[in-house]
Parts: C-alpha cells; sequence; structure tokens
C-alpha cells in the first residue's frame, strides 16, 4: 500500500503496450485513459488540487485579526482559483501520464520498477554537471540584489554548509541528531571568545582573527560531538534523537542564560574576517559578495572531502551499519568508534559554520533555536539524504523558498508552507531531490519488505505485517 | 583447545538464558548445538563472538578469557559469526558484502573473493546483484561467504538451513563440510539434527540453557531421546530418564 503512494510513477494498470507499436495511438489513449482513471490515478488527481490550492493560499493575500478566514476567502473563493486548478490538471496529467512517456524516453534502459535487482557500479557524478553548477554559483550574485545575495550566504550556503555536516551523522550513518544546531552555536561563542574582548563578557586574553578560530571552533565542536556522543550513540533512532534535541535545548538555555555569553542579548561586534599576510591585506566587511565566495570555496572543499570519504572504506562502513548494525559489528565493523566519527566530523562542520557566521554578524541564542536544528533536518531529507549535491539544493530550493515568502507572508507563517512542500516532497519522491543511489536503494528494498531501513528510512513492511 | 565455555550464564535482564554452559571445540572440529526453540543456542552464540556480555563464568579463546574484547574485534582473532537469520546489508551488491566481511584486513581479498566464489558459484553469477534481493539459499550462502571472507579459524553458524529447501540445505552443509576439510573449526547450531549430526565430530544437546547431553554425533544419533526429541522418530522413553552428560 506505501509502495504505490511512494512512487506513483508505477502504473496501476495493466502492461502498457510500447508507443512504437503499429496502432499505438489508439492503445495509448486508452492507456492514457486507463493511468488517469484508476484508483492511484485519482488520488493523484486529489494530491494535485491540493497542491494547487496550497499554491493559491500560498500566493493569497493575509488574513486580518477581524476577519480571519479573509485569506481562505479571497484566495480560494475568489475568480483566481481557476487558474490554479488548471495548475493542478497540468500537474495532475503529467504525473499520472509520465510512466507511459517515460518507455519513450528512456528506450532500452532497465526501468527502476519494484526492488532494483543489479546494483550499478558505482558511477560519479558526471564531472561536467558540477562544473556547470559551479559556474551558475559563481556568476549569480551578479544578478542579484544585495539583499539577495545577503541572503545567500546567511540563509543558503550557512545552511547548505549546516546541511553537508548533518549529512554525514544522517545521510552516511544512519543516525538521526535533532540538536545539530548546538555545535553551530558552539563555533558561533568560541568565535566571539577569541575574537573580541567586548562582543561578549567572556573572552580570550588576547584577541585573535577569525581565521585562527577555525581550527579551534573545529576542534571543540568535535569534542563536544564526542562527549555527547560517546554516552549515547549506543542509543538506536528515537532515543538518540530525543537525546539530541535535549541536547540543542540545553545549549542554547545555557547561551540565554550564563551572563558570559551576554545572555539574550547576543554577542556584538565580533571582527570581520581578514587577511593580513606577506603584504596582502584583506578583510570581508558589509558586503556580502566576498562571503559569498568564501562559503562558496569552503562548501565545494567539503563536498569534494566528504565524497572521498564516502566512497573509502570509512564510508562502506557507514553503510553498513545504516543497514545492519549488528552484522556491521560481527563482520568486524568498529561500529561504536565510527558512529562517534560520523558524529564528530558532524560537529566540526557545524562549528566551523558557526565562525564563518559570527564573524559577519550580529547574533543571539535564539538564532540556535531548534526550529534551525529541524531546518537542517528538513534541509537534508528534503535534498536527498547521503546526497552532497542533494542537500546543497535542498538548501537552495527551502531557503530560496523561505527568501521568496519573506515579503509574501508573515515570517511565522513561513513553516506552514515548509510544511506542505516537504508533504508533497514525501508523497511523490520520498527519497529526496537528488536521491544518493545507495540511500534510494535502501528505501526501494525496505519498501518491498527486504532488509531493515534504519529510523530514517520507510517502514520496513514486512517486519510490521508480519506482527 | 580453541574454544571453551566455562560455566558461562547469560541473562537478558531478569531473564536468565544460559544457565552455566560448558562446551569445547578443537582446532578443526564440527561441533553442533541442538535443541529446542528458546533453549539457548543463539545465545551461546552470540555470547561467543562478543555480542553479548556472560554474567558469571568465561569464554575462552586459545585458553585466553574474551570478556573484555568487542564484538568486532574477535573478528581479527580468527572468529566469524554468520548470524541467526543471515543478516546480510540488503542494499549492498554481493561483492560488497563480501568486502565488508574482509573489513579488518584487506591484504587477501582478491584470493579469498576467489575461494569464496569456488564454494559458491552462485555468488559469482549474482556478484552486483543487491543482497536483498537473493533468494533465501542465495543469502545463505553470502553469509557463510562473508564469514569466510575474513579468514577465520572458528566458523559460527547459527541455523544455516532455516527455511531452506532441502536441496539447497544438502549443497549448504556440503560447502561446510569442505570448509571444515580446509582446516576451519565450526560451532553449528541447528534445528536439523538429522543433518547437523551427519557432519558433525561431536554434539551437545541445550535445553533451557543448560547442556543435558553431549558427546560424539554417533552416540547422539543412536540415543533415543535425541531420536525422539530432535529427529522426530517414535521412540518409547521414560519422562524421568533424562540423566546428564550421557557419553561420559
Amino acid at each position: 500500500m506505501s509502495t504505490t503512494s511512494a512512487t506513483p510513477a508505477t502504473p496501476s494498470v495493466a502492461p502498457t503496450p510500447p508507443p512504437s507499436q503499429p496502432g499505438g495511438a489508439a492503445a495509448l489513449g486508452r492507456a492514457a485513459a486507463a493511468a488517469l482513471f484508476s484508483l492511484a490515478g485519482l488520488r493523484q488527481l486529489g494530491v494535485c488540487v491540493l497542491i494547487g490550492l496550497t499554491l493559491a493560499l500560498m500566493t493569497g493575500p493575509n488574513g486580518k485579526a477581524a476577519e480571519p478566514l479573509g485569506a481562505v476567502r479571497h484566495a480560494i473563493l475568489a475568480p483566481r482559483i481557476v487558474t490554479y486548478l488548471i495548475i493542478a490538471a497540468v500537474l495532475w496529467l503529467l504525473i499520472a501520464l509520465w510512466p507511459l512517456a517515460r518507455p519513450l524516453w528512456s528506450m532500452g534502459q532497465a526501468a527502476a520498477r519494484g526492488p532494483v535487482t543489479a546494483v550499478a557500479q558505482q558511477r560519479f557524478a558526471p564531472l561536467g554537471l558540477n562544473l556547470a553548477l559551479l559556474i551558475v554559483a559563481i556568476i549569480m550574485p551578479m544578478f542579484f540584489s544585495n539583499a539577495a545575495v545577503t541572503w545567500m550566504v546567511d540563509g543558503v550556503g550557512i545552511y547548505a554548509l549546516l546541511a553537508l555536516g548533518l549529512n554525514v551523522v544522517i545521510g552516511y550513518a544512519g543516525m538521526l541528531d535533532l540538536g545539530y544546531i548546538a555545535f553551530f552555536a558552539i563555533g558561533a561563542y568560541t568565535t566571539a571568545y577569541f575574537t573580541s574582548k567586548t562582543a561578549i563578557s567572556a573572552h580570550f586574553p588576547v584577541s585573535l582573527n577569525p581565521f585562527f578560530v577555525f581550527p579551534i571552533a573545529f576542534v571543540l565542536a568535535a569534542v563536544a560531538g564526542v562527549l555527547l556522543g560517546a554516552p549515547t550513540l549506543r542509543l538506536r533512532g528515537d532515543y538518540l534523537a530525543i537525546v539530541t534535541l535535549g541536547f540543542g535545548e540545553i545549549i542554547q538555555l545555557i547561551a540565554n542564560n550564563s551572563h558570559w555569553t551576554n545572555g539574550p542579548r547576543g554577542a556584538f561586534g565580533v571582527p570581520h574576517l581578514s587577511i593580513h599576510l606577506l603584504g596582502i591585506n584583506y578583510s570581508w566587511k558589509l558586503d556580502p559578495k566576498p562571503y559569498y565566495y568564501l562559503l562558496l570555496a569552503i562548501i565545494v572543499l567539503v563536498m569534494i572531502a566528504f565524497g572521498r570519504l564516502e566512497r573509502s572504506r570509512i564510508g562502506r562502513a557507514w553503510a553498513a551499519i545504516r543497514e545492519d548494525e549488528i552484522a556491521a559489528e560481527a563482520t568486524g565493523v568498529p561500529t561504536l568508534r565510527l558512529k562517534l566519527l560520523a558524529f564528530a566530523i558532524g560537529a566540526s562542520v557545524s562549528g566551523f559554520a558557526g565562525v564563518l557566521f559570527a564573524s559577519k554578524q550580529f547574533f543571539n541564542p535564539q538564532i540556535f533555536s531548534l526550529q534551525a536544528s529541524f531546518l537542517v533536518v528538513t534541509i537534508v531529507i528534503f535534498g536527498g539524504m547521503g546526497n552532497r549535491l542533494g542537500v546543497v539544493v535542498g538548501s537552495v530550493v527551502l531557503q530560496g523558498l523561505a527568501f521568496y515568502l519573506r515579503d509574501k507572508v508573515p515570517a511565522t507563517d513561513r513553516f506552514i508552507y515548509f510544511g506542505a512542500v516537504v508533504i508533497v516532497m514525501m508523497i511523490f519522491r520520498p527519497q529526496g531531490i537528488v536521491p544518493s543511489r545507495r540511500r534510494k536503494r535502501e528505501i526501494s528494498l525496505a519498501e518491498h519488505g527486504v532488509g531493515h531501513a534504519d529510523s530514517l528510512g520507510s517502514a520496513p513492511t514486512s517486519e510490521s505485517g508480519a506482527r | 583447545m580453541l574454544l571453551e565455555l566455562a560455566d558461562v550464564e547469560v541473562a537478558y535482564g531478569a531473564v536468565t538464558a544460559l544457565r552455566g554452559i560448558r562446551l569445547t571445540v578443537d582446532a578443526g572440529e564440527i561441533v553442533t548445538l541442538l535443541g529446542a526453540n528458546g533453549a539457548g543456542k543463539t545465545t551461546t552464540l552470540r555470547t561467543i563472538s562478543g555480542l553479548l556480555r556472560p554474567r558469571a563464568g568465561q569464554v575462552l579463546l586459545d585458553g585466553e578469557p574474551l570478556s573484555k574484547i568487542p564484538a568486532h574485534q574477535l573478528v581479527r582473532r580468527g572468529v566469524a559469526h554468520s548470524p541467526e537469520g543471515r543478516r546480510i546489508f540488503p542494499a549492498m551488491s554481493v561483492r560488497e558484502n563480501l568486502l565488508m566481511g574482509a573489513f579488518h584486513d584487506r591484504k587477501h581479498v582478491a584470493r579469498d573473493l576467489e575461494h569464496v566464489f569456488g564454494l559458491f558459484p552462485r555468488l559469482q553469477e549474482r556478484v552486483s546483484q543487491a543482497g536483498g534481493t537473493l533468494s533465501g539459499g542465495e543469502q545463505q550462502m553470502l553469509a557463510i561467504g562473508r564469514a569466510l571472507m575474513s579468514r577465520p579459524r572458528l566458523l559460527l553458524l547459527d541455523e544455516p538451513s532455516m527455511g531452506l529447501a532441502p536441496l539447497v540445505v544438502r549443497t549448504i552443509f556440503d560447502v561446510i563440510a569442505q570448509i571444515n576439510a580446509e582446516g576451519v573449526a565450526v560451532l553449528l547450531v541447528e534445528q536439523n539434527a538429522a543433518q547437523a549430526l551427519k557432519i558433525a565430530n561431536r554434539g551437545y544437546v541445550l535445553e533451557t540453557g543448560q547442556v543435558v547431553l553431549d558427546g560424539p554425533s554417533g552416540d547422539l544419533l543412536a540415543d533415543d531421546r535425541v531420536r525422539q526429541a530432535y529427529l522426530g522418530e517414535d521412540v518409547a522413553v521414560p519422562e524421568h530418564d533424562l540423566p546428564h552428560q550421557l557419553a561420559k
């Protein structure tokens, strides 16, 4: 039952005739009608109409206190709804007829219907595509306003870096960490402590250039990760999630209540990044573009490094832990140590991002809220767990949406739209925008009742069905 | 003596699963562990491989206690465990699964892969197929192959015949005998007593966490109680007649 909703592309109709056969047009028409008006097709119609209504709401006017349902009335009970219903209908046709079009599109390719049987050889993401994306990323700031570029740094870039780090924990090692933003906070406050005498009450005797804080924060966050992880990583799934959630809250509460951290007032005046080396004097000031390029360079480096890590022996051991921890231990994988390593690596990337963030702008404990942790988790799942490019794309899409919504809806409502987008995504593409091959296979196998998906994968149907 | 269990007791919380097991495996033998569901066979294997810790007593490998050694390091010492339910990595290919078996030491990977493919040609045919999509018999072959990739001296096999067709069971048991002939000691947990006793040198019978019978396979095969309880033969045995350590 979960298989049809998860892979809407699977036709519930009888085998479709190849369209190239003689008399194909009539047969195709029949197949199309069957696809559209089958149970699955009608359900897809329902979902598409819901998407249309959501879009109508999102783009419509806001409600007022005097007229709480005003938004619904003006958005849905107005002529403009017709536009959105047409959009829904087109979307429905595209989705429902996609299985018919696919044979034309991918001639001869083994369609991945049902459980994947053959495991393709590890294929590297095409270099050309990556370079093209990089070039787009490099020229992009030139076409956007300063406000947009600022958001591309604070919103998209920082969160892309955070998502890359969390991806090691969630995507590679299969552990759910809901307090991830705590390490980001540790990085940010470490920066304030070491670089300025005035940013927060506590300060280091010597004020360092923020660049020197990168390694310090990197190590401190990793140590914090190990300290949190060592006693808790024996837990699995939901239990680990709860403990990490608590850790995130603790860090935020400490930041909010300690006088060393300036409490809720936050840190002012952390110096900007600057280089004074061999006659080169450069500092990152208020213009967001230099930060953007610095962040882009760091993200690219992290992506390259994690790509190597993923394909290494350690990466394969993480995959084994994710798929079956007991079997991994029994085959000689030091599971606890490797889980700790994933936790520490994820934490250190988060700490690293914290330094960049702190040296760019003012921050207070509110930034390190539970919502921020959830946002990073959402980005990772939305973009595609286990895929580096996927989580970056996830950050671009979700944070781009946030930027788009910024002037359109009240800030407090933003997460409603996030939720809607994520739910739609989970219905149509549970593996994320750019899924990792391995993850996709695990989810697909688990849906067909083979193997154990971890706490983040789909529920293994065979086990729940057996009871 | 390769492996020795000295009065091992294991408990899951308040529930005692093993009540003082004594058991030995010498280099190069096949020893089988028989018993009904819940007798403690799987618990015994998991205790040996370090996945569970004894509450009392000791597991000794080459006369050395294993109480402080984590499960993953036991592989280095030559103990490989093919766990109950096979537990292969479902989304990894056959090849990747086998490579995981050689995780701790990759010096001999190429030769060991060849060795495993020699024992199980079926695995070579499916080398790039996802483990989770193999048939039950092939998954069992993969689980044994993965354990062999670590070049064990002692192979722990937990119910390799579970849920398999008789023909496949015979293939698996033939390979177990072959592995043993190459010098690997095997501790075989089985419900299929007839097959197990046929290839084993010695056997132990477990009941509610205790060894109730042990001895050479031939003696166990001839024993009336074994025949009645585990081979399904119709032999009259008085209820109270259950002396311990029959074969001494």
